[in-house]
């Protein structure tokens, strides 16, 4: 009937939790009030006219940030499937999980030392 | 189908299987078992989803009085009994609130931002289990799951911030994203540890692997340093004090959620609050021996000199783990509530910093020792 066991369930709860929002959306679309007049649509801006859009070039930090976080996230990807089979695996997969990370804490330490982990 | 797998488990272990029951009464009733296994579907769902909103609920009532107290006053107290019935009130009015859409905003992309925030933190509840059998569905990649799901959850932050074309929701939304990733990775790298130990990402697995002897064999003691980066993680996921920079009030008006109005506030609101609820529950059940009392079920029994096959020792096992469960994740919404008014708000570059330069080689050093300790005395990392 489903090929994964247990993830029929998922399936029906992707749908349930995904009806919870749109739902509610619908429901305060039916009940509440609607009007356009008066400024209520301007963007707020501490009570002054918006100065230009916020669509704009922001922070270059922001993107080194997510650059490293991509690398140390694929490595917690990667050391997952080694932490369930640990038990079985024994020494030689410790001494290689020891090295894999010791090259990506030299990574850490590149990235600390030129400065990309730091806000200002 | 889990039919199979989950019959044989429930004859060998104690703890009462409702699934099991449910389809055997209906068997008996003539009901082909594949019927059975659909009417059965929905039922764990809505029991879940009904128990999340009632959690959320109470947490803000919770919230709203022990903060009251903090500052020597007496918060909600007309709306029911002490005022327990303040949140579903506010909840009420915001759905017959006016939706405000700003005219420079992007529609399509100001309405998916809450949607795409809630339905991740609403599908995590399906591993979070209250005893044996008393969770959604035991997936085989469990605690995996909320890891993956909840990093969908910046995706809509950084989404409704930049759509609202609002300067201080594009500064929320950003410092969201950056502050989500940055304490992703300690986090997934702290329950790195705990899989080590129970050899499986399975919830179940995990909180039965701490219940051999009780309040001793809880995590929290061989994973100290994993328990406090997790819980200090988990906060800031959630987006909670000292970690609120996102929507820090002072300076950024309310963050992302600025230019939101009526439902869609209700949904970010609703959103944060179910997060650290499921948050509270998962600290609990990783760390604190999830639905188990601290002195074995089985002890007391076999010392009272009954069977744990027993129906009503089971009924009785089955409402004390849900119990356990509930009260260990509300000590923790109480902790996280005491530390909102106790701790100051740290800046962006000291929030960095403590993610990157501390808790993760922090992180990586504790899953380190704790492979080396597996190594060296493998019955007490488990085997």
């Amino acid at each position: 009937m489903f090929s994964l066991p247990g993830y029929e369930y998922f399936l029906g709860f992707l749908l349930i939790a995904s009806a919870v929002p749109v739902l509610a959306l619908i429901t305060n679309k039916l009940l509440a009030p609607r009007s356009r007049e008066g400024e209520r649509e301007l963007t707020y801006e501490s009570g002054m006219e918006p100065i230009g859009g916020a669509w704009i070039q922001f922070n270059i930090r922001y993107y080194m940030f997510a650059l490293v976080f991509v690398i140390f996230d694929v490595e917690t990807v990667f050391l997952y499937p080694w932490a369930v089979a640990f038990h079985k695996l024994g020494l030689l997969a410790f001494i290689e999980a020891l090295i894999f990370i010791a090259i990506l804490v030299v990574a850490l330490a590149y990235a600390w030392r030129k400065g990309a982990l730091e806000w200002s | 189908m889990t039919s199979p797998g989950t019959v044989q488990q429930a004859v060998i272990s104690p703890g009462i299987n409702l699934e099991l029951s449910f389809n055997q009464a209906l068997q008996g009733l003539g009901v082909p078992p594949d019927l059975a296994h659909i009417l059965w579907l929905p039922l764990p769902m809505l029991l879940v989803l009904v128990a999340a909103v009632i959690g959320v609920l109470v947490t803000v009532w919770l919230e709203r009085k022990v903060s009251a107290a903090a500052q020597q006053r007496i918060g909600p107290e007309y709306a029911g009994a002490l005022g327990v019935l303040q949140p579903m009130a506010d909840g009420l009015k915001l759905l017959v609130k006016e939706d405000v859409i700003p005219a420079r905003a992007d529609e399509l992309l100001f309405t998916l931002g809450p949607v795409l925030v809630l339905i991740p933190v609403i599908l995590s509840w399906l591993i979070v289990p209250f005893g044996q059998h008393l969770l959604i569905s035991n997936v085989g990649i469990g605690i995996f799951l909320w890891i993956a799901l909840s990093s969908i959850q910046p995706i809509g932050l950084l989404m409704s911030g930049y759509a609202s074309n609002n300067k201080y929701s594009l500064l929320g939304g950003l410092r969201a994203a950056a502050q989500s990733i940055s304490y992703e990775i300690p986090l997934a790298l702290s329950v790195l540890a705990i899989v080590m130990m129970s050899n499986s990402l399975s919830t179940i697995d995990i909180v039965e692997q701490q219940n051999s002897a009780g309040l001793l064999s809880w995590n929290i003691w061989r994973q100290p340093v994993g328990f406090l980066i997790f819980w200090i993680c988990a906060l800031a996921e959630c987006e909670r004090l000292p970690f609120d920079l996102p929507e820090a009030e002072e300076e950024l008006v309310a963050g992302y959620q600025t230019e939101y109005a009526g439902m869609k506030f209700a949904l970010f609101y609703l959103g944060s609050y179910i997060n650290l609820v499921l948050s509270a529950l998962l600290v609990s059940v990783l760390y604190l021996g999830g639905w188990g009392f601290p002195i074995p079920v089985e002890w007391i029994a076999n010392l009272l000199g009954q069977s744990t096959q027993e129906p009503l020792v089971q009924v009785i096992t089955g409402s004390v783990g849900i119990v356990m469960t509930i009260l260990k994740a509300y000590l923790l919404v109480f902790l996280a509530i005491l530390l909102r008014w106790t701790t100051p708000r740290v800046r962006i570059d000291q929030l960095l910093d403590l993610g990157w330069k501390f808790l993760l080689p922090i992180s990586l050093v504790n899953l380190l020792v704790t492979a080396s300790l597996k190594l060296a005395f493998p019955i007490a990392f488990g085997g």
